[in-house]
């Protein structure tokens, strides 16, 4: 058996205050000082660390730590202190990107830990997107296995190439062509180019340096960086660069796009090829031309919110489900590798992308929001980054992006255990280890109420 | 403890002298909040500077938030957490509007938006906290029925009839047979559809535990051990305990299996189900890891699934193992729920469980993974029905007994839940928040609760007191009793029991 995989994390505090949830605000005029709050109800010294942080910094505007037990508020003397939610927190991010999903992966870039809390769900009955999803969990029949604390091993690699369906042989035995070529990754994820605007070489390095650490490759379309070990060099036209070393290189997809891979191939014959073109109506018949022209993977997108159109009417999950689709049908979805990518923001989007149809994922904005972004769109309107982005320390970055994937990854084998599943290929289109809320509707509630109204 | 001023509510001082009382009644006694500020809906603001003190407030306001105490020359802070301004608006006793000077604001309260989330909204964190108080069904403008979660039990109402004659509430019941089984094992009824679910000793406190359960004698009802041991403390309450086995089997011994007239069989969590459960090491301590025979401050992990079961077949030898041990007691089974929960139903029958206990996947938890929370296995809304309807068509619905929890959150979601197919259900965070919880989800970590509820620290346990908790609890019940019979009343039933499966009384907001 090979090594167990496993992701090195170590705790990297954010280097700017994070913008907590709640708050407590109080009115200092009538205040009896009776210390009530701050010595006897709160059980985790809140207002002591706050205090220490305020001769630190000189303002008291970080509410982390608060963890909303409402002590302070209701036991205080004089009935002075309220309990908020931080505004600021509400304004962070979009109705995609939350203030909830930004705030975890702040938590998980820091401590690199899985999420944990009391108490049920909190969160709505369903949503859109990816939270009309549920994975589902095997109950008592189910594979031995012994999940994350035990003996046995659950994989997250993934094999990336063109996959022969059969082997043809010579009569004396040997292969009568070549195996094509294949890498392997540890983690179903490569990192993407971050979608609103060219980044910076520092932020491009600690990027990949972290796809090296984890085992991973990440896209660039900096011609600096593309001779990076871990580097996807991603070929706009008008772009090239040496590709004879490489094992992994991309392209946008146009016209002539065969044409430069198999140029390309000549120089170096195992070279995966890949090819990214946007998910849409046209992607399943344009994904089986392009595969059929000999292009190893392929890499389809959908908007950083997750959605193929501007509307929202049709989100990545189902559009990945029509390539896969089209793909079983001929019977040859084995051959290609198909990556996914556009919204893809927590582990279970990763795990339902695959359940989905998709072999692996590209993560892009979850990177920049472990290295703090609070998707304030300031860069995209051209204004300048107030936590300062671009200007990163090398190390914190990979740090920050290493302990994201390895809480992505601890999550992955959480749900894997549940399926009671021990590859994470064999998840790929497995939609029996998932149910949608439109079929539980229909199939539990159908009987009992008729028709839905709504979609 | 603090003392309030308002003179018609009693302190908590004064309630803690009644002591423990052997057996626990079901009697309501007024249980006020333990902390001083009391959260309300709304703010009430009495500009000090417009006000003559003429008292016109205190003779209009029905809810006595104005208060000003014999001899005082000045009023209290307004009790605002007794306003229902909009009621008063509606029926012209708005003090605002009455005060001459205009001395009086109301506005909502901040903490009233910050409270809560969609499924336990702020209205029911107030209306479980007074009916936790009062033993009484709010009147005032609170939502005491479903939360805001878009989906689910807060999308299904019921469909009352107009014309029905309705019945005498004194002459219903709300009692339930919990072994249809017809065999030799125990005849148990309990009074209330609702039983108390598994709460191990180490993730909540002592006195949490030991109030549950009392409040579970009180009622006739069942609380559940949880799977961290069965501490002796409970003996008192032993025929209303029932004793889990979990996956971690921490603290399950022969004696503790023969002490019970319920044995359940956890086979999974609904708030993380195919996962085993995890007790941080900061609530491992010493009496914690005695009870689970284990190691102080060390974490402690259950492990998923039991390590002995991975059929049907060794399902019934484990069930076999425990009918053996207990010849008296009835076997539940709590699964989760898979898409094929309707199977594994009909296959823990016909391993000889009594109680099929399907715990949905909005269920609570002293810890889980967000991701887990979210995302693994249906609600119990659509469980239900899905495995009711099953049942019955294999022929067995009236052999077991089936009970519904995970995401119950108040009388009416009982009534739902029986309404589509159960015989019942489990509550567990109507429990915590009748004790004080507030939802804030930090159970797990450090210490554990810092309002004395699911913590195993002495200063912290030391927060809440039995007595307390055990009324707070025994009044809540009591509440929803009294909502089940008004909708029994308004079906024009006498038991609870003809509501089982009454889909046509039941309409989806989504649906025609």
């Amino acid at each position: 058996m090979p090594a167990k995989y496993h992701i090195s994390t170590k705790p990297t505090p954010p280097r700017h205050k994070p913008i907590g949830k709640y708050g407590i605000v109080d009115w200092r005029e009538d205040c009896s000082a009776c210390h009530n709050c701050v010595k006897r109800e709160c059980a985790y010294a809140v207002y002591d660390q706050e205090r220490d942080r305020l001769k630190e910094r000189e303002y008291a505007d970080y509410l982390y730590d608060c963890r909303g037990c409402l002590c302070c508020v209701q036991g205080c003397t004089k009935g002075l202190l309220t309990w908020e939610t931080n505004p600021a927190y509400e304004m962070l991010g979009d109705d995609v990107w939350t203030p909830d999903i930004i705030s975890s992966t702040w938590f998980q870039a820091e401590t690199g830990k899985i999420p944990v809390s009391g108490a049920g769900y909190p969160g709505p009955f369903r949503g859109p997107g990816f939270d009309s999803i549920l994975t589902d969990m095997s109950e008592i029949v189910r594979p031995t296995r012994d999940g994350i604390h035990g003996r046995e091993y659950i994989s997250t690699q993934v094999d990336v190439g063109r996959k022969p369906l059969s082997l043809k042989f010579n009569p004396d035995g040997t292969l009568a062509e070549p195996y094509p070529p294949q890498v392997e990754i540890p983690l179903p994820v490569i990192f993407g180019i971050l979608p609103w605007h060219k980044t910076s070489r520092n932020l491009g390095m600690a990027m990949l340096d972290a796809a090296k650490e984890l085992g991973t490759f990440g896209l660039t379309d900096d011609v600096n960086l593309m001779h990076h070990e871990a580097a996807i060099p991603f070929l706009r036209e008008g772009v090239h660069t040496d590709l004879t070393k490489k094992k992994w290189a991309a392209w946008a997809d146009c016209h002539n796009v065969a044409e430069l891979i198999r140029e390309a191939k000549v120089s170096n014959p195992q070279l995966i090829s890949m090819v990214s073109l946007p998910l849409g109506p046209d992607a399943p018949k344009r994904c089986i031309e392009l595969s059929k022209l000999g292009v190893d993977v392929l890499h389809v997108f959908a908007n950083w919110h997750g959605y193929v159109n501007t509307d929202k009417s049709k989100h990545i999950t189902d559009a990945i489900r029509e390539v896969h689709q089209s793909f079983v049908k001929q019977g040859n979805r084995d051959e290609v590798t198909i990556v996914a990518a556009g919204g893809i923001a927590l582990a279970e989007h990763m795990a339902k992308t695959i359940i989905c149809g998709a072999d692996l994922v590209t993560v892009d904005v979850p990177i920049m929001i472990a290295l703090e972004c609070r998707i304030c769109s300031r860069c995209r309107n051209g204004l300048t980054c107030p936590i300062d982005i671009e200007d990163t320390d090398h190390d914190y970055a990979v740090q920050r992006i290493v302990n994201l994937m390895g809480a992505w990854h601890n999550q992955v084998l959480e749900m894997m255990g549940a399926m009671g599943m021990r590859e994470i290929r064999r998840l790929r289109g497995e939609v029996g280890r998932a149910m949608w809320f439109d079929d539980l509707e229909n199939d539990c509630f159908g009987p009992v109420f008729g028709t839905r109204k709504v979609g | 403890m603090a003392r309030t001023l308002d003179a018609n509510r009693p302190t908590i001082e004064d309630f803690e002298q009644t002591g423990v009382e052997m057996p626990p009644s079901r009697q309501v006694k007024p249980a006020p909040d333990r902390f001083k500020n009391t959260l309300g809906k709304y703010r009430v603001v009495r500009r000090t500077e417009l006000c003559i003190k003429c008292g016109k407030c205190i003779e209009i306001c029905p809810r006595g938030v104005h208060v000003k105490p014999h001899g005082y020359t000045d009023f209290l802070k307004p009790l605002d957490w007794k306003c229902t301004a909009q009621k008063c608006k509606d029926n012209g006793t708005y003090c605002v509007d009455l005060c001459p000077k205009g001395a009086l604001h109301i506005e909502l309260s901040p903490m009233y938006k910050a409270l809560g989330d969609y499924r336990w909204t702020a209205d029911l964190i107030l209306s479980t906290w007074y009916m936790a108080e009062t033993g009484q069904v709010p009147d005032g403008e609170l939502n005491y029925e479903c939360g805001a979660s878009g989906g689910g039990f807060d999308r299904i109402r019921f469909k009352f009839p107009e014309n029905v004659q309705r019945t005498d509430p004194s002459a219903i019941s709300t009692a339930i047979p919990l072994n249809r089984r017809n065999d030799d094992r125990l005849k148990i009824t309990i009074d209330i559809p609702v039983y108390g679910g598994g709460m191990s000793f180490g993730s909540v406190s002592p006195n949490a535990m030991i109030a549950k359960a009392r409040a579970a004698m009180a009622w006739n009802t069942f609380s559940c051990t949880g799977e961290g041991g069965y501490p002796e403390r409970l003996l008192p309450y032993r025929e209303h305990m029932i004793t889990q086995v979990a996956t971690g089997l921490f603290g399950v011994r022969e004696e503790t299996i023969k002490w019970a007239p319920i044995v359940e069989f956890k086979y999974a969590q609904g708030a993380k189900p195919g996962l085993g459960g995890h007790l941080l090491g900061d609530k491992n301590t010493p009496a914690v890891a005695a009870m689970r025979e284990a190691v102080p401050g060390t974490p402690l992990f259950s492990p998923f699934p039991f390590h002995s079961v991975y059929s049907v077949e060794d399902h019934k030898k484990h069930v076999d193992w425990i009918r053996h041990v207990n010849p008296r007691a009835l076997i539940s089974v709590k699964v989760s729920t898979p898409v094929d929960v309707d199977m594994v139903a009909v296959g823990s029958y016909y391993a000889g469980a009594h109680i099929i206990h399907l715990d949905g996947s909005y269920g609570g938890t002293g810890a889980a993974p967000d991701i887990a929370k979210k995302n693994i296995a249906m609600p119990i809304e659509y469980a239900i029905p899905k495995v009711h309807k099953f049942l019955q068509e294999e022929g067995i619905r009236d052999e077991v007994t089936l009970i519904a929890s995970g995401g119950i959150r108040t009388a009416y979601d009982v009534a739902k839940a029986i309404a589509l197919g159960a015989d019942g259900a489990v509550i567990g965070t109507s429990e915590m928040v009748a004790m004080g919880c507030v939802r804030c989800g930090k159970c797990e970590s450090g210490k554990g609760c810092a309002r004395g509820i699911a913590t195993t620290d002495p200063e912290m346990v030391a927060k809440m007191s039995l007595q307390w908790a055990t009324q707070r609890i025994v009044n809540m019940l009591s509440a929803w009793r009294e909502q089940w019979l008004d909708i029994l009343s308004r079906f024009g039933m006498k038991d609870i029991k003809e509501l089982r499966g009454r889909w046509d009384l039941l309409q989806h907001e989504d649906y025609q």
